[in-house]
């Protein structure tokens, strides 16, 4: 039964996608679409209660044992990352019922919409690398439809940078996934651990890690790898981006978070340190980038960079705490950044442009939006109490704890830099008169749209409070998968059974080659 | 043959570095095709180059007889060359389309979904 | 293209081309073939019919939008890894119904679940193939 629980997250969204498609041409596509994002919720909310009553769940797609088959795994994080996934995909389902266009759903907005969620949810809950890569393929296919869907000039242009950068950073994951395969003959992440910590050249593996780093660091977008991101992502429909913002960089942080958690242990003096500096640059030149920027998408674009600075950060300092820290960052960035991007659609509807120089006066004539926007503004830049302090704050207490003075000290100062964005664009949208003297009234926008588009805006923010007042049970929720990220023992066991676990350090799980195969019996000289 | 197959990857990945360095769109695409089948070259040299038979299992046992190649890395190998042939022909397209509307190939003038630069 | 005998031949090879890619699907599972090459060569079949004939008559000898096709294959897919559920096992575990015996050897054929995974997978790539190719023709 549990098998069917890991499953149903992502066959929901792909059966929903399949249905949305071949309804695409009558009105009946979107609510297809909402209803399959409220059946996923379900379901991944269901997975969630398997998994605190059990711990790590796991299961055996086709019946084929591990290390040979593919295996869904669900430990902590990877099922708090589907619920907010799920959590996510409904909140822009919603908004879509108001934004989205009819000649875009007659495209196939929904099943593009879907198939991407579906791919986010299983790169989320797969245990074996190829898999991964299976899934992040999915996942880019269908962001690249819905980026430039619809087709504007503008679009294609941003299409072709996203595109270009995304599949040079793919094609360096799978040469990775090769070389890996290559020394341990084995692909199955959970008994990676042991086979890679067997490997003789344990500088061949630090090379390997490079890769992995570099090809999941332009899909997070760290630094120096984030150029595609604020190119592309102010240019396709609100809702996609805010899906985008929330969502897509956050993979390439779950599978760093995982592959260097649970994988790529041996050399943490040179990796972890390396991913410090580049989490320190990534937070201050997302941040420095966004205070040159005039538009609000694009603002909130360059936020997203510096913001994975500070997951990256969690994971690079590798204390418990630390990670702690950088899981709980992950989910409140999830859910403040998609709702930051949904304000702008509703600003751009009210007031007509993204703009700042062109729009005004949001705040005299809609205080509902504006309020709405305040909330999570101020969650990302770290006010109490706010989900965002927390995460700030037990990001900088794992600092100062290491006594890393000049990382707490950078923290500290993106945080401050990122209130100036964020008064920006309050003075600009929100304070200052709308230069062509229009006022961008709620009553501009038809109850029909304006209400989908508000109902997520709502909630995300409700939830934004919600964490921010009672931080307790997420903060223990946090604690226990930083536990789990740390010592992957449960997590092995899970996957590989009883009698295959290394409780802690590996050596156990040599019996990685395929025995069916004499071949690979030269397996280890390359 | 492992030295053969490392020195034809380094040739690819060299061919593709400089083919992506140049500014049209068309040459990094085929810098992208190229790097494609390094990667694509490098999964199949992991399973080791044996001349060994296909990993076929005959009737009524249950493993193969004999030394036979590895078909994991096959398998991989298989689907990334399909997942690439996917991914390059809808970036072919993509840019198709891109060529028919901004009407030029250079990725220096592609600067429309850029920041406005001052004097220009 | 306007060649009286490429026309001609057309036809011919692309009856062929169709009959030995539904031989490839149904060959499938137990010797080499299968659902992605038998939707490949199925693919070359209608290219084939398109340069000769034009991208319009192939459309309309196809008579549903490849994408369509796809999103069918791709459903068609998913039920067959779903099916395993009735069955109580995890997904996409084959399950199979031997007729006239109870394996591959003494059975005179089979009904079971990967068949239709093959089918679902003939059609993704039958309808993702020509809706690239299509797209390629018309623009050109």
């Amino acid at each position: 039964m549990i098998s069917w629980l890991l499953v149903m997250p992502i066959a929901i969204p792909f059966a929903t996608a399949v249905i949305a498609w071949l309804a695409r041409m009558g009105p009946a596509g979107r609510w297809i679409s909402l209803f399959g994002s409220v059946l996923s919720l379900v379901a991944s909310l269901a997975l969630l209660m398997a998994v605190l009553e059990n711990g790590v769940v796991a299961a055996q797609m086709s019946n084929w044992d591990a290390p040979f088959g593919i295996t869904l795994v669900a430990d902590y994080l990877g099922v708090v990352m589907v619920v907010i996934t799920a959590i996510t995909g409904l909140a822009t389902a919603i908004y879509a019922l108001g934004e989205i266009p009819e000649r875009m759903e007659k495209l196939g907005y929904h099943a593009l919409f879907q198939t991407l969620i579906a791919g986010v949810t299983g790169a989320f809950l797969t245990g074996d690398l190829f898999n991964l890569y299976v899934w992040f393929e999915v996942m880019l296919i269908s962001s690249f439809g819905l980026l430039v869907l619809g087709g504007s000039r503008e679009q294609l242009d941003a299409g072709i940078k996203y595109v270009a950068l995304n599949l040079v950073s793919t094609l360096v994951f799978l040469s990775g996934i090769g070389l890996l395969y290559g020394m341990t003959g084995t692909l199955n992440m959970a008994d990676l651990r042991g086979a890679v910590a067997a490997v003789e050249n344990q500088g061949l593996v630090t090379v390997v890690a490079m890769m992995f780093l570099v090809g999941f660091g332009v899909k997070a977008a760290v630094f120096p790898l984030f150029f595609w991101l604020p190119a592309s992502y102010h240019t396709p429909s609100f809702a996609v981006s805010a899906v985008f913002a929330g969502l897509l960089t956050k993979v390439g942080v779950y599978a760093m978070m995982r592959m260097f958690t649970l994988v790529f242990t041996g050399d943490i003096g040179f990796t972890h340190e390396l991913l410090i500096w580049v989490s320190l640059l990534t937070m201050f030149t997302g941040v420095v980038g966004a205070a040159a920027q005039m538009d609000f998408r694009k603002i909130l674009s360059f936020h997203i960079i510096s913001q994975i600075g500070y997951m990256t950060l969690g994971l690079a300092l590798y204390t418990p705490l630390a990670l702690m820290g950088g899981v709980f960052y992950l989910v409140h960035h999830i859910i403040v950044k998609a709702n930051l991007f949904l304000v702008s659609g509703m600003a751009n509807k009210l007031a007509g442009s993204t703009d700042l120089n062109r729009i005004g006066g949001l705040y005299k004539s809609s205080p509902f939006l504006a309020v709405l926007f305040v909330v999570p503004a101020f969650s990302l830049a770290g006010f109490p109490p706010l989900s965002g302090f927390w995460a700030k704050y037990l990001i900088v207490k794992a600092s100062i704890e290491l006594e890393m003075w000049f990382v707490a000290f950078v923290s500290l100062l993106v945080g401050l830099l990122t209130i100036y964005s964020m008064t920006k664009i309050w003075g600009m949208a929100f304070w200052k008169p709308h230069p062509d003297g229009i006022e961008p009234t709620p009553d501009r926008v038809p109850a029909s749209v304006r209400l989908p588009m508000m109902i997520p805006i709502v909630g995300l923010a409700v939830m934004t409070v919600v964490i921010g007042f009672f931080p307790e049970p997420f903060v223990q929720f946090a604690r226990v998968s930083a536990e789990q990220l740390l010592d992957p023992g449960a997590y092995v066991t899970a996957v590989l059974g009883e009698g295959a676990a290394a409780p802690a350090e590996p050596a156990a799980a040599t019996d990685a080659e395929p025995v069916t195969e004499p071949a690979s019996e030269t397996g280890g000289q390359p | 043959m492992e030295a053969l197959t490392a020195l034809i990857v380094g040739l690819l990945v060299a061919g593709s570095v400089y083919l992506m360095l140049a500014r049209s769109f068309m040459r990094f695409l085929f810098g992208l095709i190229l790097l494609s089948n390094a990667a694509n070259l490098v999964i199949f040299a992991s399973g080791r180059m044996t001349p060994g038979a296909p990993a076929l299992v005959p009737y009524g046992a249950d493993a193969p007889a004999g030394v036979v190649g590895n078909a994991l890395p096959q398998a991989l190998v298989l689907t990334a060359i399909v997942i690439g042939f996917g991914l390059l022909a809808f970036t072919l397209a993509l840019a198709f389309e891109a060529y028919r509307r901004l009407r030029t190939m250079d990725t220096d003038k592609m600067r429309l979904a850029e920041p406005k630069e001052d004097g220009k | 293209m306007n060649s009286i005998i490429f026309t001609a031949g057309a036809r011919i090879l692309v009856a062929l081309l169709f009959v030995f890619s539904l031989f490839m699907l149904l060959r499938g599972h137990h010797l080499p073939g299968g659902g992605f090459i038998g939707g490949l060569l199925g693919a070359v079949a209608f290219i084939v019919y398109s340069l000769a004939c034009g991208p319009a008559e192939a459309k309309a000898a196809l008579r549903a939008s490849p994408e369509g096709i796809a999103m069918v294959g791709l459903g068609i897919a998913l039920l067959a890894g779903l099916v395993s559920f009735v069955f109580g096992d995890p997904l996409f575990t084959g399950q199979w119904y031997w007729v006239g015996g109870d394996s591959y050897e003494t059975s005179i054929f089979s009904i079971n679940s990967v068949l239709v995974f093959d089918i679902g997978v003939y059609l993704v790539v039958l309808g993702g193939i020509l809706s690239l190719a299509f797209a390629f023709e018309e623009e050109t």
